[in-house]
């Protein structure tokens, strides 16, 4: 009963998100923040998706840049040999990355702590190098991209891509709340608790673990995609940067991994930091908060955001009888 | 075919070894557990009996040897399909999920294991509360178990196990460190458990309780079994005696 | 195209190369090999080294290898101080310390690399001494001294902690300690001391090790990077925590670089650690000549 009713209202709060954004893109002449709110969103995206393996079953993928990279890519590739619309990108980026997951996942997920995230950087680095030596999409030198005619009702193509990436907010939101309440959330969480446990619990670890490994790698590869036309230019160091592995890990542990409004909150505080202090002081600062904030939460606020709430509102409620 | 049933084996370790690296921690075993039985499983430290249930439920591949279940070779199964068959085991070190109360412990249990899967909230939590109940566990059902005491925690591997529907349960040293009236709290649990029609393997160190449980006691000693039989028998033994008291 | 000589050169400059690679792994094969700390910002911290040797030498013209002698008292700091904030933090507050102890040290590495960026920007700095520039003929072959200088300090540095690892008595409670922690407390040892002295040695080579990086090429505030794979790579190749392992796994690392260089070009240099890597978790986690399961 309850359940279903914290159901309603997430969907009439996604339909109101989604209905605020277009109306936006409708009102607003000022292409800026669209331009500033479509990182901050494709930001929301990854770290949703980055908590999915990352947070719910605690493996640290370090591979989110990777995953980011190959969406870019596949959305040059298609552009380049077909000409296929912003849809067909971002499906097919989809697709890609659920493949991508699944085989680094086979490859990887057998590892443990450590390993896993050194893995991660790896197959990172190694996917970079090889996209680098790939002449057909522009090699190290990058690559030129033309934007198609924008599409009605948007007027500029940001706008529509800024809308875009608000529907894949919420399509990442409702996956991962959905993961967080089922069976696969709980055992995702038995795998992160003790995995030997879970095992011997009848968790079928390394399935779940691939399954998880193949939603978030699809995410995050949607969301790279559209980044190809948002920047009109592609190469290979920008696309597969760390720092997008760093955020994405950055926001979800700050914002707090059990449950999936901690990444959204973590992606939101610190994308509108960077936003607002790149335009204030420089890109490096947005950095080094990112790094400082991390390493403060990490170590003095180990539930994140939600947990600092969720401790509030326990000291109110205490407070209160 | 109830009787043929009786008759073979629930579980049949044959000729199982298992070596860390040189060092050969289980040295060819080979015993047969009857359906229903209670089965004592003794030895002095290191002497191999955690690493025998490992290889058991899964948690380690042998290297040679099989395990059969019911009649099927389970030796290349993962763990958890083994228990989706019908084995469960508690841990010597307790290895709960901490970040979960104790009705979630168990209901990761009902989720992977039994058709409860598709059961509504209600009948699934009425489910972990008759264990819980069963166990002694009932008024901690929502505490988180980072809380619980070193009994309670040992209880509550045991109700966990119970939540997969086990044939076979297998229970690691659950009394080691508790206090004479808990081993008695933990002895009767698994008396009734027994009484359910589950077959039990118990390790134990305490031997009043090995010798009041078992039907049947199996001694191990440097991975190998050097006594097997009545609890009576297997006490009387010249070599299990050595073992206990050093040589 | 290809050529006996060719092979042959690079098989020699792979091993000056390798011998190097190890001297800047050893202090993770201590740190992460033995003392099992997920320290991801061991190449942040060689690279911070290699730019106080670069200040040392801009600024007062100090010799590369003696400004890495004069900063290995601060490193040594360092570390005590990291490993201390790491134990209090972490290791001892046990459930999920693991994901957030990775996370953490990645954010330190983060936070190292961008205090770089700021102090001396991202062009590539390097540093002046007479060893630096000339070269060394044979043949066809031609050998940077740099690259020797490396090597030798590399070489008597690898063999100098592996002594001390095995031949003094702090050295062997160090190994002990990634043994038996319990053996070590019943010696009368206290493990944390043992894991934090142990942790400062680590960090401490890498004070000269940051001067060797800076020897043998210029260095950038993001070289780091590259560096998170060697030297995993030669650590994990290595057998967590083995010294003479890290030597060997050192030099097939650098001959690999450096055939994979002359074959196929420089585009593919920087996956080949990490390729090495992958395959040696893939294959055997615990390494070739692995320690533990
Ligand atoms: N994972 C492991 N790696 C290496 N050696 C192990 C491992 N597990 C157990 N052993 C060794 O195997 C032997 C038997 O251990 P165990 O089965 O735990 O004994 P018991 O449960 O009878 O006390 C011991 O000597 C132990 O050190
Ligand atoms: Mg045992």
């Amino acid at each position: 009963m309850k359940s279903k009713s914290t159901g309603v209202r997430f969907w009439i709060g996604a339909i109101l998100f989604l209905a605020a954004m277009l109306a936006a893109t409708q009102v607003i002449r000022n292409e800026y923040p669209f331009f500033a709110g479509y990182i901050i969103l494709q930001f929301v995206v990854l770290a949703v998706a980055w908590s999915i393996l990352g947070g719910y079953a605690g493996y640290v993928n370090f591979g989110t840049s990777a995953f980011f990279g190959m969406g870019v890519y596949t959305a040059v590739f298609l552009v380049k040999a077909t000409g296929a619309p912003l849809a067909v990108q971002i499906a097919a980026a989809a697709g890609v990355g659920a493949l991508l997951g699944f085989a680094v996942g086979l490859l990887t997920l057998r590892m443990q702590g450590i390993f896993f995230s050194i893995a991660t950087i790896a197959l990172t680095i190694i996917i970079e190098t090889t996209v680098t030596n790939w002449r057909f999409v522009g090699g190290a030198a990058g690559i030129q991209i033309q934007r198609p005619p924008v599409t009605p009702p948007f007027d500029t193509y940001v706008q529509m891509l800024f809308f875009v990436q608000a529907l894949l907010v919420v399509l990442a939101v409702a996956i991962a709340r959905y993961i967080q309440r089922s069976w696969i959330g709980r055992g995702l969480q038995a795998i992160k608790d003790d995995e030997l446990a879970a095992e011997c619990t009848g968790v079928p670890t390394l399935r779940l673990k691939l399954l998880a490994c193949v939603i978030s790698g699809a995410l995050m590869c949607a969301a790279g995609a559209p980044a190809a036309m948002y920047f009109q230019y592609a190469d290979p160091s920008s696309a597969f940067n760390l720092n997008y592995s760093v955020s994405a890990l950055a926001m979800s542990l700050i914002g707090g991994t059990a449950h999936w409004a901690g990444p959204v909150l973590g992606a939101i505080l610190l994308g509108v930091t960077q936003q607002f202090l790149a335009v204030t002081i420089s890109s490096e600062v947005n950095v080094l908060i990112l790094g400082i904030m991390l390493v403060l939460f990490v170590v003095a606020a180990p539930e994140g955001l939600i947990g600092l709430i969720r401790k509030i509102g326990n000291w109110r409620a205490g407070r209160a009888t | 075919m109830a009787v043929a049933e009786s008759a073979s084996p629930l579980l049949r370790i044959n000729a199982v070894t298992k070596r860390f690296g040189g060092f050969v921690a289980v040295n060819n075993v080979s015993v047969d557990i009857r359906p229903g039985e209670r089965f004592g499983l003794i030895g002095p430290n290191g002497s191999g009996k955690t690493t025998l249930i490992n290889c058991i439920s899964g948690a380690f591949r042998t290297e040679a040897g099989t395990v059969m279940f019911r009649g099927d070779d389970i030796s290349r199964l993962p763990a958890h399909m083994r228990t989706r068959r019908g084995i469960a085991r508690s841990f010597q070190i307790p290895r709960p999920f901490r970040s979960m109360t104790v009705a979630e412990n168990l209901l990761v249990a009902l989720d992977f294991t039994s058709l409860h899967g598709f059961a509504s909230a209600v009948q699934r939590r009425d489910i972990v509360m008759s264990i819980l109940m069963r166990t002694g566990l009932a008024l901690k059902a929502d505490v988180p178990t980072g809380n619980l005491s070193q009994v309670e925690l040992r209880k509550m591997e045991l109700a966990r196990a119970m939540a997969t529907h086990p044939k076979l349960l297998i229970s690691d040293e659950a009394m080691a460190g508790l206090a004479g009236s808990e081993v008695d709290e933990v002895l009767d649990l698994l008396m009734k458990l027994a009484s359910e029609d589950i077959t039990i393997i118990m390790i134990e160190h305490i031997m009043q309780a090995v010798m009041r449980f078992s039907e049947r006691v199996m001694c191990l000693d440097a991975g190998k079994i050097i006594a097997i039989g009545t609890p009576a028998e297997v006490m009387a033994n010249k070599r299990v005696q050595e073992a206990y008291l050093g040589t | 195209m290809f050529s006996f000589d060719l092979l042959l050169g690079a098989i020699v400059l792979g091993t000056l190369l390798g011998c190097f690679y190890a001297a800047v792994s050893i202090g993770l094969s201590v740190s992460f090999g033995l003392l099992d700390v997920p320290h991801v910002a061991h190449p942040a911290f060689l690279v911070l080294a290699s730019y106080g040797v670069y200040l040392l030498n801009d600024r007062y013209e100090v010799d590369p290898l003696l400004a890495g002698l004069l900063i290995t008292p601060l490193f040594f700091l360092l570390g005590l101080f990291v490993y201390r904030l790491y134990h209090e933090t972490f290791e001892r507050r046990g459930t999920d310390a693991a994901v957030r102890g990775i996370a953490f040290f990645f954010g330190v590495a983060f936070i190292v690399e961008v205090l770089i960026v700021l102090q001396f920007g991202v062009d590539q700095r390097s540093v002046t001494a007479s060893y630096i520039g000339r070269s060394w003929r044979i043949g066809d072959l031609r050998i940077p001294i740099r690259q020797l200088v490396a090597f030798a300090v590399a070489l008597s540095l690898t063999i100098l902690l592996t002594l001390y690892l095995s031949k003094t008595f702090m050295g062997r409670a160090i190994r002990a300690v990634a043994q038996d922690q319990e053996a070590l407390r019943l010696m009368g040892a206290n493990p944390v001391r043992v894991k934090q002295w142990a942790f400062g040695i680590a960090t401490a080579v890498l004070g000269i090790a940051g001067a060797l990086l800076i020897i043998v090429a210029p260095v950038e505030p993001m070289l780091d990077r590259a560096y998170i794979g060697r030297t995993f790579c030669v650590v994990v190749l290595a057998g967590l925590g083995s010294m003479t392992g890290t030597l060997i796994a050192g030099i097939i690392l650098g001959v690999a670089e450096s055939i994979v260089l002359t074959m196929f070009g420089a585009s593919w240099a920087p996956a080949i650690a990490f390729a090495m890597l992958l395959g040696v978790l893939a294959v055997r986690p615990q390494g070739l000549l692995g320690r533990r399961l």
